[in-house]
Order: structure tokens, then C-alpha cells, then sequence
């Protein structure tokens, strides 16, 4: 079995005195879909925005290609590494959907605007926005945006993904939009840390599912024994609320 | 007799006038302009946050200008501009020997940069900081997510207040007089004395303010708009990427 290219090893992290990682882990290896999934304020997102340092862990190591990220000299070298997808989108509102593919580019890897534009119309296309590449981003709808979104981190080559509830402020008819979109990264083998609601999504893509409850870590697993064979009874309890909802 | 006396104001004194406006408006534009250099300067960095990465220098040089910052904007919005004005120029007079003009663009400049920076400052804190975090995830500095993404959205929410500075800088530039530049209020006193027709000078004096920031109102108002219209509509859609215009800014070849 291939390495883990992800290492997260017991990180704890308290907002004040709300301790919201109690000591979590997991690994994720080269081309794997790890879904994070659990209830509200069980610590997922929290500890997704640790992988990329928009968090700095109280406590714990987080290895990422062999580098120790919570003691790297460059934060902004490493971030432009590792994409991730908001679930509010948060594309820039004073830039078109181009320049928002652009931009970054351009100041991060200093990329001439000639190749920027290339790679931007090129993530585009992949996530089927190619032809709104001049529209303002208030113009576009939910599931645009995102898909927007995704071509803007994917325009920086990262090495891993990062989806913080990408289809949460979505509604329900531009959910599926983005899964596929999301699916095909997949398919191509790109490494995905996702934090979802969408059991049925996390089901069918994800390679390992873990399952988060008060800050810990309760069960991981491959899809079939988190979802049809759940050892733990919060997995089951959570299971059971989420599939009837 | 009145409208007589108006017409004969204007007619004997209309170069006095005209170089009143034109002070006016070199004041209160220089004054706005560089009021709003000090204000973004002086606003960005009290609305920047350290983050965790910034190490107990950047901290330090953070709280000490902060507490600067405080004691600037409390001295300049706490006290007339007029008692400004007059410090200023006769307590720097000695020292540098400068014109009453240039005093009195500084003083309008540091007093307006006091407004503005806190202008500046709650546009910015009106940023959604979802864009922050997406720049920042992104791999920009500190530096490019501000200047390149959240100043311009500051200033795009902030610019009702920036072009009411300009308007109040228009009118408030009168107390400037104080230190007798030739600006519009001096001018019409000047008149006004030598022809003791007071109220008609003064009336012709208020009619030109009133005229000179309805303009500047007028302006504004068409820049807002078209800020607006370009942000709603950036260009119609759908388009294809081979057609130069619909990239806005950037042009794609074609293949």
C-alpha cells in the first residue's frame, strides 16, 4: 500500500474554551476520497481548515508529503498547494469569473497572463463554466459560483482538494451539478479531503469515510462498512437521522 | 434692487470670484485626494488583523501604530478645522516658512485623512471575510489579498462616504479663510466689504457653493451608477471565449 501523502495525528484545538478537536487522526493516501462526515459542530470543518492552515492546531502534528506543515517557514508556498472549496463559494466579487481564475495565479505562481488564461479557461471548460468566463460573479447562481469556485483552486495545480461543505448553501436542484463535477476530479484520481452532508455522494465516491462525533474521531472506514456496517451506535444513531431526513 | 446689485456684484467683481472657486476647488480636491492616500493608509493597516503567523515584532509595530492611529483621529475629528488650521500654519510657520496655500492643503488633507481613515476602515471590516480566507487558501500574502481583493471591495462599499468627503470638503474649505487664502469665503468677504452690499454678496456666495457641490454631486452620483451597472451586468451571457469582449479586461486568442 502506497504511503499517506496526508497525516493528521491527534490535533486538538479550542476556540476559547470550547475545545472542538479532542485529539483526532486519520491518514490519506496519494488518489484517495476521504469524506469527513458527522453532525454540526462535530469538529469536521474545523479540522479541514487545519489541513490548510486557515486553523493552526493548538496541539498535534499534521504531516503533508513528509513536511511538518504546522512548523513550515512558508504558509503561502504551502497553502498554493493545497486547494480547497468554500461553502460559500467566496469568489471575488470585485473580479469576473476569469480574472478570479487569474489573478491568483498570476501573484501566487507568477505565472505570466498568457499561460494564467490558459489554464483558467482550460478549469473552466472541465467544470463547464468555459463560456461565463466574462460574467460578473453576482450574476451567476449557486451551483455556478461553486463550480467556479473549483476551477479557481484547480488552476493552481494542487496536489490535494479540500471541500468544506461545498453543496451546503446550494439549493437542491444545483446539488447535483457539483457533484459531478466533484466526481469527475475523482475519477481522474485527485486527492480529496470532503467534508459533506451528501451521504449518498460520500457513498458512491469516497474511498475511506470517517466519521466525526463531539470532536473525535468515532469510526472510519471504507463507505460499505461506515454506512451498512456501522460498529459504533453514534454512527448508526447519526446514520439513521441523516438518511431519513 | 436686489437682483440689480447682484448683477452689478457679479459684473465688477466676477475675476475675484472666479479665482475664490478656483482655490476652493483646488483645496478641497487636493485635500480630498490626499485625505483618502492617508485615509486607505492609515485605515488599511487599523483594519488589517495579525493572524498567527505574524511573529511579536509585526505585533509590537501593529499596537504602537494603532495607538498612533487613535490619537490622530481623536485630535483631528475632535477639534475644528479652523483652530486646526491656525496652529498649524503659525506653529510650523518658523520652521518651514510655507504659504498659506500649502498650509492650508496640508490641514485640509491631514483633517480629511482623519474622516476617511475610518471610512476606510468599516469598508473594509464590511468585506465579507469569506473573501479573505478564499485569498488567503489560495496562497496570497497578506499583502496581495489586501490590495488586490479586499481594498478595492472596501472602497466600492465605501465610496457614498468617500464622495461625501468632497462635497463637505467644498463648503468646509471656507473656514480655511482663517488664515487668509483666497479661497471663495475670503473672496466674498473682501467684496462684500468694500461694496457693503452684504447680503447680495453673501447671496451670491451661497449660490456658487450650492452650484459647485450640486456638481460634485451630480458626478458622484454617475460614477456610483456605473459602478453599479458594471458589477450587475459584467457582460451579457452566455458568450463564446473567442470573442475578445466578453473576457472583459483580457483578451483570449484564438487558436
Amino acid at each position: 500500500m502506497a504511503e499517506p501523502i496526508v497525516e493528521i495525528r491527534d490535533v486538538h484545538k479550542s476556540f476559547g474554551s470550547l475545545e472542538v478537536l479532542k485529539g483526532v487522526g486519520f491518514c490519506v493516501r496519494e488518489r484517495e476520497v476521504v469524506c469527513l462526515i458527522g453532525r454540526s459542530g462535530s469538529g469536521k470543518s474545523t479540522l479541514l481548515r487545519c489541513v490548510n492552515l486557515l486553523e493552526k492546531p493548538d496541539r498535534g502534528t499534521i504531516r503533508v508529503f513528509g513536511e511538518d506543515i504546522l512548523h513550515t517557514k512558508d504558509v503561502n508556498a504551502y497553502r498554493a498547494k493545497v486547494g480547497m472549496c468554500f461553502q460559500q463559494f467566496n469568489l471575488f466579487s470585485n473580479m469576473n469569473v476569469l480574472k478570479n481564475c487569474v489573478y491568483p495565479q498570476c501573484k501566487v505562481l507568477k505565472r505570466s497572463r498568457e499561460e494564467a488564461q490558459r489554464t483558467a479557461l482550460q478549469n473552466l471548460e472541465q467544470v463547464g463554466m468555459k463560456d461565463f468566463a466574462g460574467a460578473g460573479v453576482t450574476t451567476l447562481s449557486g451551483g455556478q459560483k461553486q463550480r467556479v469556485a473549483i476551477a479557481r483552486a484547480l488552476c493552481m495545480q494542487p496536489k490535494i482538494m479540500l471541500f468544506d461543505e461545498p453543496t451546503s448553501a446550494l439549493d437542491p436542484e444545483m446539488v447535483g451539478e457539483v457533484l459531478n463535477v466533484m466526481r469527475d476530479l475523482a475519477d481522474k484520481g485527485l486527492t480529496m479531503i470532503i467534508v459533506t452532508h451528501e451521504m449518498g455522494f460520500a457513498r458512491e465516491v469516497a474511498d475511506k469515510v470517517v466519521f466525526m462525533d463531539q470532536g473525535r474521531i468515532e469510526e472510519e472506514g471504507t463507505p460499505d462498512q461506515i454506512f451498512s456496517h456501522p460498529q459504533s451506535p453514534r454512527t448508526s444513531d447519526f446514520l439513521r437521522a441523516s438518511v431519513s431526513k | 434692487m436686489f437682483v440689480q446689485n447682484c448683477a452689478e456684484i457679479l459684473g465688477k467683481y466676477w475675476s475675484s470670484l472666479l479665482l475664490g472657486v478656483r482655490t476652493t476647488l483646488v483645496v478641497s480636491l487636493l485635500g480630498t485626494a490626499f485625505g483618502l492616500i492617508l485615509g486607505l493608509l492609515v485605515g488599511g493597516l487599523r483594519a488589517a488583523r495579525l493572524d498567527y503567523t505574524a511573529g511579536p515584532a509585526a505585533r509590537f509595530f501593529k499596537k504602537l501604530f494603532d495607538g498612533i492611529a487613535n490619537i490622530y483621529i481623536t485630535i483631528f475629528r475632535g477639534t475644528p478645522m479652523m483652530v486646526q488650521a491656525v496652529f498649524i500654519y503659525y506653529a510650523l510657520l518658523n520652521v518651514i516658512h510655507w504659504s498659506t496655500l500649502v498650509a492650508a492643503i496640508f490641514v485640509i488633507s491631514i483633517n480629511t485623512g482623519a474622516y476617511m481613515a475610518e471610512i476606510i476602515r468599516s469598508g473594509i471590516q464590511a468585506v465579507d471575510p469569506g473573501q479573505t480566507e478564499a485569498a488567503r487558501s489560495l496562497g496570497m500574502s497578506n499583502a496581495q489579498t489586501m490590495f488586490g481583493v479586499v481594498l478595492p471591495q472596501a472602497i466600492r462599499n465605501a465610496f457614498p462616504a468617500i464622495g461625501n468627503e468632497l462635497v463637505v470638503n467644498i463648503k468646509d474649505s471656507s473656514v480655511l479663510m482663517i488664515i487668509s487664502i483666497t479661497e471663495l469665503m475670503f473672496q466674498a468677504k473682501s467684496i462684500a466689504g468694500s461694496t457693503f452690499h452684504f447680503t447680495e454678496t453673501y447671496f451670491l456666495e451661497a449660490s456658487i457653493y450650492l452650484i459647485l457641490t450640486s456638481i460634485a454631486s451630480f458626478i458622484l452620483n454617475r460614477i456610483e451608477r456605473n459602478m453599479n451597472r458594471q458589477e450587475r451586468t459584467n457582460v451579457s451571457l452566455p458568450m463564446s471565449d473567442t470573442d475578445p469582449r466578453s473576457i472583459g479586461y483580457v483578451r483570449v486568442r484564438k487558436k
